[in-house]
Protein backbone atom coordinates (compact mmCIF):
# COMPACT_ATOMS: atom_id res chain seq x y z
CA UNK A 1 0.00 0.00 0.00
CA UNK A 2 1.33 3.58 -0.71
CA UNK A 3 -0.09 6.68 0.36
CA UNK A 4 -0.18 10.13 -0.88
CA UNK A 5 0.47 13.18 1.35
CA UNK A 6 -3.14 13.41 1.04
CA UNK A 7 -4.15 10.22 2.56
CA UNK A 8 -2.21 10.56 5.71
CA UNK A 9 -4.00 14.15 6.34
CA UNK A 10 -7.61 12.48 6.18
CA UNK A 11 -6.13 9.89 8.11
CA UNK A 12 -5.47 12.02 10.76
CA UNK A 13 -8.79 13.64 11.00
CA UNK A 14 -10.56 10.54 11.12
CA UNK A 15 -8.16 9.41 14.08
CA UNK A 16 -9.19 12.98 15.81
CA UNK A 17 -12.99 11.89 15.16
CA UNK A 18 -12.71 8.41 17.02
CA UNK A 19 -10.98 10.19 19.82
CA UNK A 20 -13.58 13.27 19.98
CA UNK A 21 -16.51 10.24 19.45
CA UNK A 22 -15.29 8.41 22.82
CA UNK A 23 -14.01 11.60 24.27
CA UNK A 24 -18.01 12.94 23.99
CA UNK A 25 -18.94 9.34 25.64
CA UNK A 26 -16.28 9.77 28.65
CA UNK A 27 -16.99 13.34 29.64
CA UNK A 28 -19.26 14.11 32.04
CA UNK A 29 -19.55 17.64 32.54
CA UNK A 30 -23.02 18.46 29.71
CA UNK A 31 -21.67 21.63 28.25
CA UNK A 32 -18.55 20.45 28.14
CA UNK A 33 -19.61 17.04 26.12
CA UNK A 34 -21.82 20.05 23.14
CA UNK A 35 -17.82 21.84 22.73
CA UNK A 36 -16.49 18.28 21.91
CA UNK A 37 -19.10 17.71 19.49
CA UNK A 38 -18.59 20.99 17.90
CA UNK A 39 -15.41 19.67 17.43
CA UNK A 40 -16.31 16.33 15.95
CA UNK A 41 -18.24 18.55 13.68
CA UNK A 42 -15.28 20.81 12.75
CA UNK A 43 -13.18 17.58 11.75
CA UNK A 44 -15.93 16.00 10.07
CA UNK A 45 -15.95 18.93 7.58
CA UNK A 46 -12.62 19.31 7.08
CA UNK A 47 -13.05 15.87 5.38
CA UNK A 48 -15.81 16.57 3.73
CA UNK A 49 -13.69 18.88 1.90
CA UNK A 50 -10.52 17.18 1.52
CA UNK A 51 -12.98 14.10 -0.32
CA UNK A 52 -13.99 16.84 -2.74
CA UNK A 53 -17.56 17.43 -1.85
CA UNK A 54 -18.00 21.35 -0.11
CA UNK A 55 -21.96 21.13 -0.69
CA UNK A 56 -21.60 18.79 2.40
CA UNK A 57 -18.96 20.23 3.90
CA UNK A 58 -21.05 23.61 3.57
CA UNK A 59 -24.12 21.82 5.52
CA UNK A 60 -21.75 20.16 7.97
CA UNK A 61 -20.81 23.58 9.21
CA UNK A 62 -23.93 25.09 9.34
CA UNK A 63 -25.89 22.59 10.61
CA UNK A 64 -23.64 20.64 12.70
CA UNK A 65 -20.89 23.06 14.14
CA UNK A 66 -23.68 26.18 14.55
CA UNK A 67 -27.36 24.69 15.02
CA UNK A 68 -27.12 21.81 16.95
CA UNK A 69 -24.69 23.61 19.56
CA UNK A 70 -26.92 26.23 19.78
CA UNK A 71 -30.06 24.29 20.63
CA UNK A 72 -28.42 21.70 22.72
CA UNK A 73 -27.14 25.00 24.61
CA UNK A 74 -30.71 26.42 25.12
CA UNK A 75 -31.79 22.73 26.14
CA UNK A 76 -29.02 22.50 28.05
CA UNK A 77 -29.72 25.62 30.24
CA UNK A 78 -33.44 24.78 29.87
CA UNK A 79 -33.09 21.52 32.15
CA UNK A 80 -30.51 23.18 35.08
CA UNK A 81 -33.02 25.31 35.47
CA UNK A 82 -35.29 23.09 36.34
CA UNK A 83 -33.39 20.73 38.58
CA UNK B 1 -23.10 37.65 28.89
CA UNK B 2 -24.84 40.78 27.19
CA UNK B 3 -21.78 43.41 26.76
CA UNK B 4 -20.71 46.27 25.00
CA UNK B 5 -18.13 44.95 22.54
CA UNK B 6 -20.30 41.40 22.04
CA UNK B 7 -23.29 43.82 20.89
CA UNK B 8 -21.45 46.01 18.31
CA UNK B 9 -19.10 43.24 17.05
CA UNK B 10 -22.61 41.33 16.20
CA UNK B 11 -23.96 44.69 14.51
CA UNK B 12 -21.16 44.58 12.09
CA UNK B 13 -20.89 40.76 11.30
CA UNK B 14 -24.94 39.68 11.50
CA UNK B 15 -26.41 41.97 8.12
CA UNK B 16 -23.39 40.05 6.29
CA UNK B 17 -23.90 36.47 7.58
CA UNK B 18 -28.06 37.15 6.75
CA UNK B 19 -26.98 38.31 3.61
CA UNK B 20 -24.47 35.40 2.92
CA UNK B 21 -27.81 32.95 3.78
CA UNK B 22 -28.98 34.68 0.77
CA UNK B 23 -26.14 34.30 -1.48
CA UNK B 24 -25.94 30.70 -0.68
CA UNK B 25 -29.47 29.98 -1.28
CA UNK B 26 -29.78 32.22 -4.54
CA UNK B 27 -26.61 30.43 -6.35
CA UNK B 28 -27.64 27.29 -4.97
CA UNK B 29 -27.84 25.64 -9.07
CA UNK B 30 -24.65 27.68 -9.95
CA UNK B 31 -22.32 27.19 -7.24
CA UNK B 32 -21.72 24.60 -4.26
CA UNK B 33 -24.33 25.05 -1.29
CA UNK B 34 -27.75 24.96 -1.98
CA UNK B 35 -31.38 25.87 -0.20
CA UNK B 36 -30.79 23.64 3.02
CA UNK B 37 -27.49 24.90 4.02
CA UNK B 38 -28.20 28.41 3.06
CA UNK B 39 -31.39 28.52 4.88
CA UNK B 40 -29.86 27.29 8.04
CA UNK B 41 -27.30 30.11 7.52
CA UNK B 42 -29.99 32.68 7.54
CA UNK B 43 -32.14 31.26 10.71
CA UNK B 44 -28.48 31.22 12.61
CA UNK B 45 -27.88 34.84 11.59
CA UNK B 46 -31.53 35.70 13.31
CA UNK B 47 -31.05 32.90 16.23
CA UNK B 48 -27.43 34.84 17.28
CA UNK B 49 -29.12 38.49 17.03
CA UNK B 50 -31.78 37.20 19.50
CA UNK B 51 -29.18 35.79 22.03
CA UNK B 52 -27.08 38.68 21.96
CA UNK B 53 -29.83 41.22 21.61
CA UNK B 54 -32.66 39.27 23.74
CA UNK B 55 -35.02 37.58 22.12
CA UNK B 56 -37.36 40.57 22.18
CA UNK B 57 -36.20 43.02 20.17
CA UNK B 58 -36.08 39.95 17.17
CA UNK B 59 -39.80 39.25 18.38
CA UNK B 60 -40.14 42.55 17.15
CA UNK B 61 -38.17 42.25 13.86
CA UNK B 62 -40.03 38.88 13.30
CA UNK B 63 -43.31 39.30 13.99
CA UNK B 64 -44.95 35.63 15.09
CA UNK B 65 -47.61 36.03 12.07
CA UNK B 66 -44.81 36.20 9.43
CA UNK B 67 -43.50 33.06 10.69
CA UNK B 68 -46.36 31.11 11.32
CA UNK B 69 -46.87 32.90 7.10
CA UNK B 70 -44.03 31.44 6.11
CA UNK B 71 -43.67 28.41 7.76
CA UNK B 72 -46.89 26.96 6.42
CA UNK B 73 -47.01 28.39 3.05
CA UNK B 74 -43.04 27.32 2.21
CA UNK B 75 -44.63 23.78 1.20
CA UNK B 76 -47.14 25.48 -0.49
CA UNK B 77 -45.26 27.39 -2.80
CA UNK B 78 -43.20 24.13 -3.98
CA UNK B 79 -46.45 22.46 -4.67
CA UNK B 80 -47.63 25.75 -6.70
CA UNK B 81 -44.11 26.02 -8.45
CA UNK B 82 -44.43 21.50 -9.37
CA UNK B 83 -48.21 22.65 -10.91
CA UNK B 84 -46.76 24.66 -13.71
CA UNK B 85 -45.77 21.42 -15.07
CA UNK B 86 -49.06 20.19 -15.13
CA UNK B 87 -50.52 23.47 -16.36
CA UNK B 88 -48.11 23.02 -19.20
CA UNK B 89 -49.33 19.34 -19.93
CA UNK B 90 -46.21 17.72 -18.36
CA UNK B 91 -45.97 15.68 -14.96
CA UNK B 92 -46.42 16.92 -11.44
CA UNK B 93 -42.88 18.95 -11.04
CA UNK B 94 -41.20 18.31 -14.38
CA UNK B 95 -38.89 20.78 -15.01
CA UNK B 96 -37.21 20.74 -19.08
CA UNK B 97 -40.24 18.21 -20.15
CA UNK B 98 -42.95 20.96 -19.66
CA UNK B 99 -40.85 23.37 -22.04
CA UNK B 100 -39.50 25.82 -19.26
CA UNK B 101 -36.52 28.03 -20.41
CA UNK B 102 -33.54 26.35 -18.36
CA UNK B 103 -31.43 29.45 -19.73
CA UNK B 104 -27.74 29.31 -19.80
CA UNK B 105 -25.36 27.26 -17.32
CA UNK B 106 -23.57 29.15 -15.15
CA UNK B 107 -25.92 32.71 -14.87
CA UNK B 108 -27.44 33.58 -11.95
CA UNK B 109 -31.00 32.94 -13.26
CA UNK B 110 -30.46 29.37 -14.87
CA UNK B 111 -31.84 25.88 -14.06
CA UNK B 112 -35.51 27.00 -14.73
CA UNK B 113 -37.73 25.97 -12.08
CA UNK B 114 -34.81 25.11 -9.72
CA UNK B 115 -34.09 28.67 -8.47
CA UNK B 116 -37.64 29.31 -7.73
CA UNK B 117 -37.92 26.12 -5.39
CA UNK B 118 -34.74 26.72 -3.84
CA UNK B 119 -35.92 29.98 -2.75
CA UNK B 120 -39.22 28.41 -1.18
CA UNK B 121 -36.93 25.58 0.52
CA UNK B 122 -34.68 27.81 1.67
CA UNK B 123 -36.75 30.50 3.50
CA UNK B 124 -38.92 27.41 4.96
CA UNK B 125 -35.79 26.16 6.57
CA UNK B 126 -35.09 29.26 8.10
CA UNK B 127 -38.01 30.20 9.79
CA UNK B 128 -38.50 26.43 11.00
CA UNK B 129 -34.90 26.85 12.97
CA UNK B 130 -36.14 30.08 13.93
CA UNK B 131 -39.45 28.80 15.07
CA UNK B 132 -38.03 25.96 17.11
CA UNK B 133 -35.56 28.40 18.82
CA UNK B 134 -38.11 31.16 19.78
CA UNK B 135 -40.03 28.40 21.05
CA UNK B 136 -37.57 26.26 22.96
CA UNK B 137 -35.97 29.80 24.35
CA UNK B 138 -39.59 31.00 25.85
CA UNK B 139 -40.03 27.93 27.31
CA UNK B 140 -37.14 28.62 29.56
CA UNK B 141 -38.82 31.34 30.95
CA UNK C 1 -24.46 -11.80 37.17
CA UNK C 2 -20.78 -13.11 35.98
CA UNK C 3 -22.45 -15.48 33.61
CA UNK C 4 -24.58 -12.53 31.94
CA UNK C 5 -21.98 -10.40 31.64
CA UNK C 6 -19.83 -13.37 30.44
CA UNK C 7 -23.11 -14.22 27.52
CA UNK C 8 -23.28 -10.22 26.78
CA UNK C 9 -19.38 -10.26 25.58
CA UNK C 10 -20.19 -13.37 23.56
CA UNK C 11 -22.75 -11.76 21.70
CA UNK C 12 -20.90 -8.08 21.13
CA UNK C 13 -18.12 -9.94 19.72
CA UNK C 14 -19.90 -12.09 17.54
CA UNK C 15 -21.99 -8.90 16.48
CA UNK C 16 -18.56 -7.37 15.80
CA UNK C 17 -17.09 -9.93 13.57
CA UNK C 18 -20.19 -10.00 11.48
CA UNK C 19 -20.15 -6.31 10.96
CA UNK C 20 -16.67 -6.51 10.04
CA UNK C 21 -17.44 -9.58 7.99
CA UNK C 22 -19.90 -7.29 6.08
CA UNK C 23 -17.18 -4.43 5.27
CA UNK C 24 -14.35 -7.11 4.36
CA UNK C 25 -17.31 -7.74 1.31
CA UNK C 26 -17.61 -4.21 0.37
CA UNK C 27 -15.56 -3.48 -2.71
CA UNK C 28 -12.45 -0.99 -2.92
CA UNK C 29 -12.98 2.87 -2.14
CA UNK C 30 -13.10 4.90 -5.08
CA UNK C 31 -12.38 2.13 -8.20
CA UNK C 32 -14.28 2.80 -11.21
CA UNK C 33 -15.66 -0.81 -11.81
CA UNK C 34 -17.54 -0.48 -8.26
CA UNK C 35 -21.45 -1.58 -8.48
CA UNK C 36 -22.40 2.14 -7.72
CA UNK C 37 -21.20 3.39 -11.07
CA UNK C 38 -24.31 1.96 -13.20
CA UNK C 39 -26.01 3.68 -16.24
CA UNK C 40 -27.92 6.04 -13.56
CA UNK C 41 -25.04 7.82 -12.00
CA UNK C 42 -23.67 7.80 -16.03
CA UNK C 43 -26.93 9.12 -16.98
CA UNK C 44 -26.69 12.02 -13.49
CA UNK C 45 -23.17 12.72 -15.24
CA UNK C 46 -23.41 12.96 -18.90
CA UNK C 47 -26.68 14.84 -19.09
CA UNK C 48 -27.84 16.74 -15.92
CA UNK C 49 -25.81 19.76 -17.49
CA UNK C 50 -28.07 19.78 -20.65
CA UNK C 51 -31.35 18.55 -19.18
CA UNK C 52 -31.38 20.93 -15.99
CA UNK C 53 -29.14 23.68 -16.84
CA UNK C 54 -28.10 24.21 -13.05
CA UNK C 55 -23.77 23.66 -13.12
CA UNK C 56 -24.14 22.16 -9.31
CA UNK C 57 -24.99 18.56 -9.95
CA UNK C 58 -26.45 18.18 -6.70
CA UNK C 59 -28.95 20.48 -6.96
CA UNK C 60 -30.05 19.74 -9.81
CA UNK C 61 -30.46 16.02 -8.79
CA UNK C 62 -32.47 17.35 -5.01
CA UNK C 63 -34.42 19.70 -6.69
CA UNK C 64 -35.07 18.06 -10.23
CA UNK C 65 -34.37 14.69 -10.52
CA UNK C 66 -35.47 13.77 -6.83
CA UNK C 67 -38.13 16.49 -6.24
CA UNK C 68 -40.82 14.92 -5.08
CA UNK C 69 -37.97 13.05 -2.14
CA UNK C 70 -37.33 16.94 -1.40
CA UNK C 71 -40.84 17.89 -1.43
CA UNK C 72 -41.86 15.08 1.45
CA UNK C 73 -38.51 16.59 3.28
CA UNK C 74 -40.14 20.13 3.51
CA UNK C 75 -43.26 18.53 4.77
CA UNK C 76 -41.21 16.17 7.64
CA UNK C 77 -39.38 19.61 8.62
CA UNK C 78 -43.01 21.31 8.56
CA UNK C 79 -44.23 18.39 10.63
CA UNK C 80 -41.75 18.54 13.46
CA UNK C 81 -41.81 21.78 14.19
CA UNK C 82 -45.82 21.85 14.30
CA UNK C 83 -45.28 18.61 17.16
CA UNK C 84 -42.44 20.79 18.89
CA UNK C 85 -44.60 23.93 18.64
CA UNK C 86 -47.59 21.65 19.61
CA UNK C 87 -45.99 20.15 22.74
CA UNK C 88 -44.18 22.93 24.26
CA UNK C 89 -46.80 25.75 24.08
CA UNK C 90 -49.31 23.49 25.79
CA UNK C 91 -47.07 22.54 28.33
CA UNK C 92 -45.78 26.06 28.80
CA UNK C 93 -49.64 27.08 29.31
CA UNK C 94 -50.61 24.14 31.76
CA UNK C 95 -47.63 25.02 33.99
CA UNK C 96 -48.93 28.86 34.43
CA UNK C 97 -52.40 27.51 35.31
Amino acid sequence: MNFAAADYWIMTLLLILIVASLAMYFIKDLLHAIIVYGAYSLTMALIWLQMNTPDLAITEAAAGICMTVFMMIVIFRTSRKEE
Amino acid sequence: MRDFILKQVASIILPFVCIYGFYVILHGAVSPGGSFAGGIIVGLSFIAFSTVYGIEKCRAKLPEKALVWTESFGTLWYGIMGMAGIIKGAPFLANKLAGIDVGVPGKLISGGLISFIGIGVGIRVASTIITLFFTMMEEEL
Amino acid sequence: MKVRNLLILIIAVLAAYGMLLAVAELPPYGMPDNPIHNSVSERYINEALEETGALNMVTSIVLDYRAYDTMFETIVLFTAALAVVITLKTSAREGKG
